[in-house]
């Protein structure tokens, strides 16, 4: 410490490299996957079926599977989200109850994924016998993204400055018809946000759907809400580990797909979150 | 004739009393003001008559107030305030248009005929001294308004749903001279038909409209009486400290 | 009948509310449903400190000890990595980063916590298994270090932003009192800035642990999986989440391995709540 400012230089040096540290690896992966990963991407890749014990052809039906699962998964846990953001942000008051759901959405948050698995092995698989279905995936993941959306959605109507709501109330509307025609319209971007990034994590999601719904190899496309489906996050992790001599191209190009969808989703909510905040009226 | 008949009211926020014992009345088709230094509880009081105050978490009252013989507490609070309008300190118009500004209140309490609503935005335009300024562009956001149109706005809006009592809450307190000047004229005109009670900080201002004339302190009502009188010769000192500038 | 409507509606958005308790207490009750089962042929301390994991061999040997181990040990090599390097990000980002720079690391830090843990491990095995394993000539690079690494990787963005949050929050005045003084802005970090954000950097440090402790896939895919009592980082070992992962499938519904790893999902369960309680507490303190 006897020269203060040549400590400072050296500190500063070590906090940006442990940043490089950080960042650097980021990078990479996203370069060497879209590197390896772009090649192996063509027309038939995205629209054919595994074939050859999945080390040749395509991998619609993990794509498809994915989007139904994640389909099912908001229409499942977006309404209950929202009305549970609307209590919290609306309604609760600053009591013991209050406290109560706060910490259960952050432990629900906090919930390993695999253990989501088996809770919806235990209770849609078993309990309610709908076997490993694109229902019960759904609903695991579903619970599984419920946090974020309540957390986003509070945060946007949160962000609805009070002074509307007077307004609205002291014009003799009802609190719901505030909630409804002023609140809620002017927090939709927030909303919005909050259910694609729940969206783009159920579609990355494994463990969830090992028990629940993925199929290992299912070469067409389900007939109802109660088939087995692939899924992307499953179809990578069974040709990188359980299936011996799979093309690399393969594999980088499932992981080029699976990545591709999941930052696709967040760059639309950040392009949201942007535009609203530059149209912000008040 | 009497509106408003308030009889010991207390008013509390936690641990803080706001209003202590406050009696007074409110007659029919009068402006009365009510002035004070900040804090004094003079908003309070306001947002009592519509039942504002029930949005707070903490809020705790004793006494009673009445509006036209009937305890505002069993009325049903939708109802009330559709009674007892309200303008706010700052401008605040919705995130709306101009012309769904207006038709707001009057499409939550049921209206939804297009020709009814068309006629009512332009009778409380006309009425809040905008719809010549406006008229051309009822479909633009009401926050391209300047502010003093915009205050004018809210009048109109708060005049939709044909409130019996309207309440400003420091209501030229955003604006510049000018547009002050247009909106006490406008509620001067209001009060032919409507009982106004006008929350304000600025002395002159509840010289020039009041017929009469509330002064707060501390959370109590010091005095009430004709504006010429509080202005004139008023009865505590007080009132006369904070009228003359010297505190608040 | 609009009265009517709105009491309904707000009934069930009060239903609704009440959802994330009623769904914690759902999973607790059906772990407890499947997992209480296994204590019928097992004790609860032999589950415990059992030293082996022979869930398929007759009779079964279900002692969890080697699992618990290998989560700890890849947990604290985590831990290790990641809490130096990952407060180090968030104090450059807070306190040093220049606006625009600042935005870019913050994209590619939220960049890093969007990526699946699958394809994390997928890249895990392509590049970090055979790194480690030339570096330390082993013969196989599927290690505790190697699951360490990535983890403490994986657990960065969670780390990063809430110490980053925590430090935002130290009141304006704090740093100017103290610059005003005469403390060079490095001093003013780390003799103001830090302690004053020291239960939210806390709070920051147990959320990525309890990311870490409850990470699957990535884990599973670059560890090894040997379930054996661990006796250094450069062996293969398993962790709590990956047998649970990677036996299921295998597993007869109603059976005694079944109920095992649903008493392993119990356990897991209680350490994520602990962690996450806790970490609530002071993150609550700080406000």
């Amino acid at each position: 410490m006897r020269n203060p400012y040549r400590t400072q230089k050296i500190a500063f040096f070590v906090l940006l490299v442990a940043t490089l540290l950080i960042v650097i690896p980021v990078g990479m992966i996203v370069v060497i996957i879209v590197q390896k990963g772009l090649p192996a991407i063509n027309w038939e890749f995205l629209s054919d079926i595994p074939r050859k014990g999945m080390r040749a052809g395509g991998i619609f039906p993990a794509i498809v599977g994915t989007i139904y699962l994640v389909g099912g998964a908001i229409v499942f846990a977006l309404p209950i989200g929202l009305l549970a953001a609307i209590y919290l942000s609306e309604y609760s008051k600053d009591n013991l109850l209050t406290r109560l759901i706060k910490l259960a959405i952050v432990n629900l948050a906090g919930v390993p994924s695999v253990v989501y698995g088996l809770f919806g092995l235990a209770l849609f698989v078993v309990f309610f016998k709908f076997g490993a279905s694109i229902l019960s995936g759904s609903l695991t993941l579903g619970i599984m993204i419920l946090p974020v959306i309540v957390t986003t959605s509070r945060e946007a109507l949160e962000s609805v400055p009070s002074s509307f709501r007077e307004v609205s109330l002291s014009l003799g509307a009802s609190k719901w018809q505030t909630i409804r025609h002023i609140v809620l319209p002017n927090a939709i971007p927030g909303i919005l946000t909050g259910t694609i990034l729940g969206l783009g994590r159920a579609a990355g999601e494994t463990a969830p759907i090992l028990f629940t719904v993925a199929a290992f190899y299912l070469p067409r496309l389900p007939d109802s809400i109660f088939d087995q489906v692939m899924a992307l996050p499953y179809h990578l992790y069974v040709i990188s580990t359980q299936v011996p001599n799979v093309d690399e191209k393969i594999r980088y190009g499932t992981a080029f797909v699976l990545l591709a969808l999941v930052l696709f989703m967040n760059l639309v909510a950040i392009v949201i979150r942007y535009q609203f905040r530059k149209k912000k009226k008040w | 004739m009497v509106k408003f008949d308030i009889k010991d009211l207390n008013i509390w926020f936690g641990a803080v009393h706001a209003l202590k014992r406050v009696s007074m009345d409110v007659r029919a088709n009068e402006i009365l003001s009510v002035i004070g230094p900040s804090n004094s509880g003079k908003t309070t009081f306001l947002r009592m008559l519509n039942r504002l105050n029930d949005l707070n978490q903490n809020f705790k009252m004793s006494g009673s107030v009445k509006l036209d013989q009937n305890e505002i507490k069993t009325i049903d609070p939708e109802l009330l305030r559709k009674r007892v309008g309200m303008v706010f300190a700052l401008p605040l118009p919705l995130p709306l248009s101009i012309f769904d500004n207006v038709a707001y209140g009057v499409r939550m309490h049921g209206t939804k005929n297009k020709k009814t609503l068309e006629e009512i935005v332009e009778k409380s335009l006309k009425e809040a001294y905008l719809w010549e300024e406006v008229k051309d562009r009822m479909d633009t956001s009401a926050f391209k308004l300047s502010g003093g149109q915009q205050q004018r706005l809210c009048i109109a809006r708060t005049l939709a749903v044909e409130p019996e009592v309207i309440l400003f809450d420091e209501p030229c307190s955003g604006l510049d001279p000018i547009s002050t000047a247009k909106v006490e004229d406008a509620m001067v005109n209001l009060k032919q038909k409507y009982t106004i009670v006008l929350v304000t900080n600025n002395v002159k201002q509840a010289a020039r409209v009041g017929n009469r004339t509330a002064f707060f302190l501390g959370g109590e009502l010091i005095e009430l009486s004709a504006t010429e009188r509080i202005f004139t010769a008023p009865a505590d000192q007080r009132t006369d400290g904070y009228i003359r500038g010297k505190f608040g | 009948m609009r009265k009517f409507k709105e009491f309904i509606i707000e009934k069930l958005i009060l239903l609704c509310g009440l959802a994330a308790i009623f769904f914690v207490v759902l999973i607790f009750l059906f772990l407890l449903k499947e997992g209480l089962a296994v204590f019928k042929t097992v004790s609860p301390f032999k589950f415990l400190f059992g030293e082996s994991w022979y869930p398929i061999s007759e009779p079964a040997q279900l002692g969890i000890l080697p699992l618990i181990l290998g989560s700890l040990l890849v947990t604290v090599g985590a831990a290790i990595i990641s809490v130096p390097i990952g407060v180090g990000c968030a104090v450059y980002i807070a306190e040093i980063a220049p606006l625009k720079i600042k935005e870019v690391l913050k994209a590619g830090i939220e960049l890093l916590a969007a990526i699946p843990s699958v394809v994390l491990g997928f890249i895990g095995m392509v590049t970090l298994v055979p790194l480690v394993k030339n570096v330390f000539h082993l013969p196989t690079g599927l290690t505790a270090l190697s699951g360490s690494i990535m983890l403490a990787f994986m657990a960065m963005p969670t780390i990063v932003s809430i110490a980053e949050d925590a430090l935002y929050s130290v009141p304006k005045t704090y740093k100017e009192g103290a610059l005003a003084l005469g403390a060079t802005h490095w001093q003013t970090i780390w003799r103001v800035m830090l302690p004053a954000a020291s239960s939210g950097i806390l709070a920051a440090v147990m959320l990525g642990i309890g990311r870490v402790i409850g990470e699957t896939m990535a884990v599973m895919m670059i560890t090894g999986n040997a379930a054996v009592l661990p006796k250094s980082l450069l062996v293969p070992v398993r962790t709590l989440t990956a047998t649970i992962a990677a036996e299921m499938g295998e597993a007869v519904v109603g059976s005694e391995h079944f109920f095992a790893l649903f008493a392993i999902g119990i356990v897991l369960f209680v350490i994520s709540f602990a962690i996450n309680v806790t970490a609530d507490l002071f993150l609550h303190k700080r406000q």
